[in-house]
């Protein structure tokens, strides 16, 4: 197959050897994350997100969805509400408290990106645990499926299926975003199923009589989920700054009474050159949050990674 | 080699087959439909049926993709409804593909001209402020979205310094001779200069934001390729022999270490073709990706379908093309028997 798809399936089969190695993959792993100033970072910033996005009810100074500065706005000239009293970033394009949008921005930012994560890995699991686990002809027709979807580039995939809907809402985005990653976690799951068919583990569960579904779910899948985990870390900063994309492009989230970053910044375009502040705080925001989630996946990748135990 | 090449093209065609058929299903289901669309809601249920026939969309659907696929062939794709309304949409193709080949060609030649070198510095001094600082920023490259970024440019070096145009391929006033549609080749060949001058200069502000993610991709390959190559066996042959370090580095290292760039490189097309879809709407850019920015945005489906189909083939050849340099350039995978 292609050079793309032998990527996906060295980074899975890399991970699946590890485990022969004398300390358990995990504790190795750990003992070398624990002193990693990238995934420190990382971590941090994700961590401070989490939080944020649970705690921004009782920290957000106003209701996102009421614009309460809506006398302020003057369309004609493309007037906003400026930073004042009691609004210290200012309103936005209706005159909505914009500081409130950009704390509980972080709730739907969130759930957008797990959301998506889960379920491009929910169809990745599926697929992949299919192919890994049966071989012969399933994985065959899965695989050829799985290589049509990634010789589609991935944003005019998302964009093709975004289009599909008449309405747009919140779960279209989240739907088109995740879609295009099920092919990347099917592969990788299967690539580290494959590589562990004939190890020993699965060989002395099958001598002992073990059924094959329990030897799938019990003794291979748990074993090839590390670089499962690595992928969807850094799925969920893809997943983030895609549906920020599909916003600007106009297949976004029409309805903005609950805020997202991603569609606060698409909907900011209009008026980007005269109000710059409406774009870069949920801008500044994805950024960072995405530079968390990859920060983090790629220290997970180095520590998973055998070749670098030296 | 010649067999693996014949099967991969057989399967370019299985996937723009499968695509053309899901991209036509999806055009039929959609709400409205083209009768719709060509006479309005009010128009009378004869009147609909008139055209419904005319058109051919009262046939079974199987029929009506076969036609599809007849006229397809010889090149008709249907008539543009919102991107240029009136003009078919193979014409639109081909007067904005050479705008966005011209704007790829561009952005990869900047990510590479600055990846190479700088992932080949920063694993030289690895730990060093140089790599530290570059990988940051090869982070920060994919963290932030690419229409933005190309927002921060076109603010700051076009509106704010006013250094570069704000939008579009080429001022108005200047009076250039085409050739071959490449504006910048075109003002090359005729010598009109100016010409030249400006279609570059046009280029230079959304290649550069296009060129962030392919730039942070190269880069890290190179970077990490280096890393490995540096410990191997042969390199330190090359040392032990007395080679001198300028030609170890030449021959051992950075040849040996190019091979996986070589292949990123390619598979960076399809984030290219995303991302012009972005940066050229915001650089009002009259390229492919612009076409499809507005394709979705006024719903012209001819136009996205033979536009999604092109970006789809172009991405799967342009793979193709990839796996079988890499075949030519290492001996090793050639001897192996062309690959699986």
């Amino acid at each position: 197959m292609s050079t793309r798809t032998d990527k996906i399936d060295a980074l899975s089969e890399q991970a699946a050897r590890g485990d022969d190695a004398g300390v358990s993959l995990a504790a190795a792993a750990w003992r070398r994350l624990r002193r990693n100033p990238v995934f420190l970072v990382g971590s941090t910033i994700v961590l401070l997100f989490v939080v944020l996005a649970i705690l921004s009810p009782f920290l957000a100074p106003h209701d996102p969805a009421v614009p309460m500065l809506g006398d302020q706005v003057v369309r004609a000239r493309n007037q906003i509400p400026p930073v004042q009293e009691g609004h210290p970033l200012g309103g936005d394009q209706v005159g909505r408290d914009l500081l409130s949008r950009v704390l509980i921005g972080s709730q739907q930012t969130l759930l957008v990106g797990v959301l998506a994560t889960l379920i491009g890995l929910a169809g990745g699991l599926v697929l992949g645990t299919l192919a890994g686990a049966m071989g012969g002809w399933v994985d065959t027709v899965v695989m050829r499926a799985v290589d049509v979807m990634l010789s589609i580039p991935g944003l005019l995939l998302a964009v093709s299926i975004g289009a599909l809907f008449a309405r747009p809402n919140q779960y279209t985005v989240i739907l088109a975003v995740a879609v295009v990653q099920i092919p990347v976690f099917a592969r990788l799951l299967r690539g580290s199923m494959l590589a562990q068919r004939h190890s020993d583990h699965v060989l002395a569960a099958r001598a002992l009589g073990v059924r094959q579904r329990s030897i799938v779910f019990r003794h291979m899948l748990p074993n090839s989920l590390g670089p499962v985990i690595v992928q969807a870390t850094l799925v969920l900063a893809i997943a983030i700054i895609e549906a920020a994309a599909l916003s600007f492009l106009g297949l976004g989230n029409p309805d903005d009474r609950l805020p997202e970053w991603g569609q606060m910044l698409g909907q900011a375009q209009n008026v980007i050159d005269s109000h710059p502040q409406l774009a870069f705080w949920p801008a500044g925001c994805i950024i960072v949050v995405a530079l968390g989630f990859t920060l983090m996946g790629e220290s997970l990748r180095e520590a998973l990674d055998p070749k670098s135990r030296r | 080699m010649l067999r693996y090449t014949i099967r991969r093209l057989l399967q370019l065609l299985i996937v723009v087959g499968v695509l053309s058929l899901l991209l036509f299903a999806w055009l039929r289901s959609l709400p409205g439909g083209p009768v719709s669309a060509l006479l309005g809601e009010r128009a009378t249920t004869e009147s609909r049926a008139r055209l419904t026939e005319e058109l051919g969309l009262d046939q079974p659907i199987f029929v009506q993709y076969f036609k599809f696929v007849g006229r397809a062939l010889s090149g008709d794709f249907g008539v543009s409804t919102g991107v240029q309304p009136g003009d078919s949409a193979t014409e639109i193709f081909l007067q904005r593909f050479p705008a966005t080949l011209e704007l790829s060609f561009l952005a990869i030649v900047i990510a590479v001209a600055v990846g190479i070198p700088l992932g080949y510095l920063a694993a030289r001094r690895r730990g060093g402020w140089l790599d530290n600082l570059s990988v940051v920023s090869s982070l920060i490259g994919v963290a932030v979205p690419v229409f933005f970024l190309a927002f921060l440019l076109k603010q700051v070096f076009a509106v704010d310094l006013g250094w570069f145009p704000t939008a579009g391929r080429q001022e108005g006033g200047i009076d250039a001779t085409r050739v071959t549609g490449f504006f910048v080749l075109d003002g090359i060949l005729t010598q009109e200069w100016d010409a030249a001058w400006d279609a570059l200069v046009h280029l230079i502000l959304p290649a550069v934001a296009l060129s962030s993610i392919p730039f942070s991709v190269v880069f890290r390959i190179t970077r990490a390729s280096v890393l490995d190559v540096v410990d191997e066996d042969y390199v330190r042959t090359a040392e032990s022999k007395g080679l001198t370090t300028p030609v170890i580095r030449r021959r051992h290292v950075l040849r040996n270490a190019m091979l996986p760039v070589v292949t990123t490189i390619g598979l960076q097309t399809g984030a290219l073709l995303a991302g012009a879809v972005l940066t050229e709407k915001v650089f009002a850019f009259p390229g492919i990706g612009q076409a499809l920015a507005l394709g979705f945005e006024r719903r012209d489906y001819p136009v996205l379908l033979l536009l999604i189909l092109c970006a789809a083939g172009v991405f799967v050849l342009i793979n193709l093309l990839v796996d079988l340099s890499y075949a030519l350039i290492d001996p090793r995978i050639r001897t192996r028997g062309g690959g699986r």
